[in-house]
């Protein structure tokens, strides 16, 4: 009783305190997969899973100086690697005369396309916790940022590397291999290498925007490298789709040092919104280039009504040649978003990525609307198609060891139908 | 009745008494218009809180909070700098806008979605679409720049105490949600007190009427509540605003993407 009133008065003392701020939001989540699993260790068909993320803000000096702390925490009933616990933000900003500081634990994000956010690479991924790659990892920083006429500078000095998370054994959706806690680093400072990066933006009143980067440091994708695997034992998981009884393969990530320079357009005109990112990165291999272009253009109005209907077209290129990976990744993304501008917000987004080159398909729908002030609903479906294997142990596999690398959207890390409910309070 | 024409008239006259002789009804519409416009002019900055009440036809209602502010103008072309901040409800807290608005040309707007941490260029030359689900829609929510529209005075008429000029707008932009207004201006200091606003077909879609005026810096004049009637669907959004604050010493510094970024 007293250790609850004590909790709840130091809650309530920033809240008392002018310049504080007390808030966050907590979420429940259902997941049903529409399939079998193809794991054992996995045999499931739902799972339930709850996050809780509080923010405690500051703001002080005529808000020059501003503070915010973001931890966040997840429980997963089945995978013990999804309940996890991170410093998404605690972080001081200062704001000068032409000028920002940024110290701490923060999230930077890079880039203008929605297929696949090459350019995007300042913090790592928390792939365990969102299959499409949107939630990211807290990145210690110390970041410059210079606002001038001709345009906004940012410097970035990077202590600390994040690893990727990855889903356990049990977790659906899960890769083919389990992924290794025990990460290879090229640097031989391994996860304590300090990494560079620098971008450019400017903003032209002609509808152009541009932004160039350059990040010198640990790759935050790994090449996931199967282990404990003879050539004889590879033969008989594709010919069978069974390991070989007695052997514990798994993979093992990589995590190279590399250069990375990339580039952001976005030409903005009549309506149409055009984008361009693209990447030229050297260290993982032979230096490789990758480009997501294409275009977003919204409807007004639909047929009289309130409702906006925005389409998305993007057309995605890598030439990474890698003996893992197959050689030429092609890929067209056409998305639809619905906006019924009601007091409700309800949207219907629908997406699907068609890969050209082994004519796979990976379809997305989200829609979501509020309920009163502070809650929100979402729901969830993907759904992967495979035109030519069916969903086979050795498909997955030879898939595997074929496709990992190069493929993170449509590869077997995230191939698992499933359909999710969430509900978010806001707090 | 005719000497309360002739009073106008005389009044009329005092007020332009260089181009009252041989003005048509467009011109007489454009001065006022611009003396309007001139009345507001000169502002340099503020900041203020909205919360925007949205009521249906059955009467239930929503509530929306945001903080807005607004840096004046300064070259012949370049419009206000705005920066709305979203606090409820709560699953939008924290999104913020930036618009640079023009005189001539499309404005330029971003989100700042900040669970993503990301600014979006808004694409959309969403005008008519409602703002925030509201009966407002984004043309009525941004500044009424003299030269988007094209003007005709109707009549002088009584409004409460006061006698209004009524004039007829009609929007240059092509893809605004409307053919006409029609506007309420008082002669005194030309507050804005009644809008009608036309479809595209033409027929009555809105009503917007203005109250509380309060004046700020022995000047500018702004309403405390403004309320929207939709006459299709019955629904109403009323905006109360508060906390007018003038000269916050806003500058160009407060209006680009690190400033959207950390809005709050």
């Amino acid at each position: 009783m007293k250790k609850c009133f004590l909790t709840a008065s130091l809650l309530a003392l920033p809240l008392l305190s002018p310049g504080w701020e007390f808030r966050g939001e907590a979420a429940l989540e259902g997941r049903y997969f529409t399939q079998e699993s193809p794991y054992p260790e996995a045999d499931y068909s739902s799972n339930g899973s709850a996050y809780l993320k509080p923010e405690l803000l500051h703001e002080w000096n005529n808000r020059d100086d501003l503070f915010t702390f973001i931890p966040y925490v997840r429980v997963d009933e089945n995978d013990s690697e999804r309940t996890h616990w991170d410093i998404r933000e605690l972080s001081w900003i200062h704001v000068g005369n032409g000028w920002e500081s940024r110290v701490g634990i923060r999230k930077v994000f890079w880039g203008v396309t929605e297929g696949r956010h090459l350019v995007d690479i300042i913090n790592q991924t928390d792939q365990v916790d969102q299959v499409d790659g949107e939630e990211k990892l807290g990145q210690p920083m110390i970041n410059l940022s210079l606002v001038r006429d001709w345009g906004i500078i940012d410097l970035f000095v990077l202590p600390g590397f994040r690893e990727r998370t990855f889903a356990g054994e049990e977790g659906r959706p899960r890769t083919p291999l389990p992924v290794s806690d025990d990460a290879v680093y090229e640097s031989s400072k391994e996860d304590g290498r300090v990494d560079f990066a620098i971008r450019y933006q400017q903003y032209f009143d002609n509808g152009i925007e541009l932004a160039l980067s350059h990040f010198s440091g640990t790759s935050r994708d790994p090449l996931l490298i199967p282990q404990n695997l003879t050539l004889a034992e590879v033969q008989t998981l594709l010919a069978t789709g069974q390991l070989p009884s007695g052997t514990n393969p798994e993979f093992t990530p990589l995590y190279n040092v590399i250069d990375q320079t990339g580039l952001e357009l976005q030409y903005l005109r009549n309506g149409w919104l055009w984008k361009l990112e693209g990447i030229s990165r050297s260290g993982q291999g032979e230096r490789f280039n990758a480009l997501d272009g294409g275009f977003e253009y919204t409807q007004v109005g639909l047929f009289g009504s309130a409702t906006d209907l925005g389409w998305i077209l993007e057309y995605i290129w890598e030439d990474r040649d890698d003996s893992l990976a197959s050689p030429v990744a092609s890929d067209v993304l056409l998305g639809t978003r619905f906006t019924f501008n009601d007091v409700a917000s309800t949207e219907i987004l629908a997406g699907i990525i068609y890969d050209t080159e082994d004519e796979e398909k990976a379809i997305s729908l989200e829609s979501s609307r509020r309920f009163g002030n502070n809650l929100k609903a979402t729901l969830e479906a993907r759904f992967y198609t495979d035109a030519a294997d069916p969903r086979s142990p050795s498909a997955l596999y030879r898939d595997a060891l074929r496709n990992v690398n190069t493929n993170p959207g449509l590869g077997p890390i995230s191939r698992s139908d499933f359909v999710q409910a969430e509900l978010v309070y806001y707090f | 009745m005719t000497s309360r024409l002739l009073t106008a008239g005389l009044a009329l006259a005092i007020a332009f008494p260089l181009s009252a002789a041989a003005q048509t009804p467009e011109e007489k519409g454009l001065e006022i218009a611009r003396e309007a416009d001139a009345r507001g002019e000169g502002f340099g900055d503020f900041q203020a809180e909205m919360k925007m009440v949205l009521i249906t036809k059955r009467g239930d209602q929503a509530e929306r909070e945001l903080r807005v502010k607004t840096l004046e103008g300064s070259g012949e072309a370049e419009g206000d700098k705005s920066l709305t901040i979203f606090d409820t409800p709560r699953d939008v807290r924290g999104t913020a806008m930036l618009t640079f608005s023009y005189k001539t040309k499309d404005d330029d707007q971003w989100l700042y979605l900040p669970a993503l941490r990301r600014v979006k260029t808004i694409a959309s030359r969403n005008k008519s679409g409602p703002f925030m689900g509201s009966e407002f829609s984004f043309e009525d929510m941004r500044g009424q720049e003299v030269e988007k529209y094209t003007y005709k005075y109707l009549r002088d008429e009584a409004c409460g105490e006061l006698t209004c000029y009524v004039m007829e707008r009609y929007p240059t932009d092509e893809h605004s949600g409307y053919t006409k207004m029609v506007v309420w201006l008082d002669q005194q200091e030309y507050r804005t007190w009644k809008v009608d606003y036309y479809d595209r077909r033409g027929s009555l879609l809105k009503t917007l009427e203005s109250s509380d005026f309060t004046q700020y810096k022995g000047k500018f004049w702004q309403p405390a509540k403004m309320s929207m009637v939709n006459h299709q669907t019955g629904k109403a959004t009323d905006l109360f605003w508060s906390n007018y604050q003038y000269d916050t010493g806003l500058g160009e510094a407060d209006f680009n993407k690190n400033s959207l970024k950390r809005a709050r």
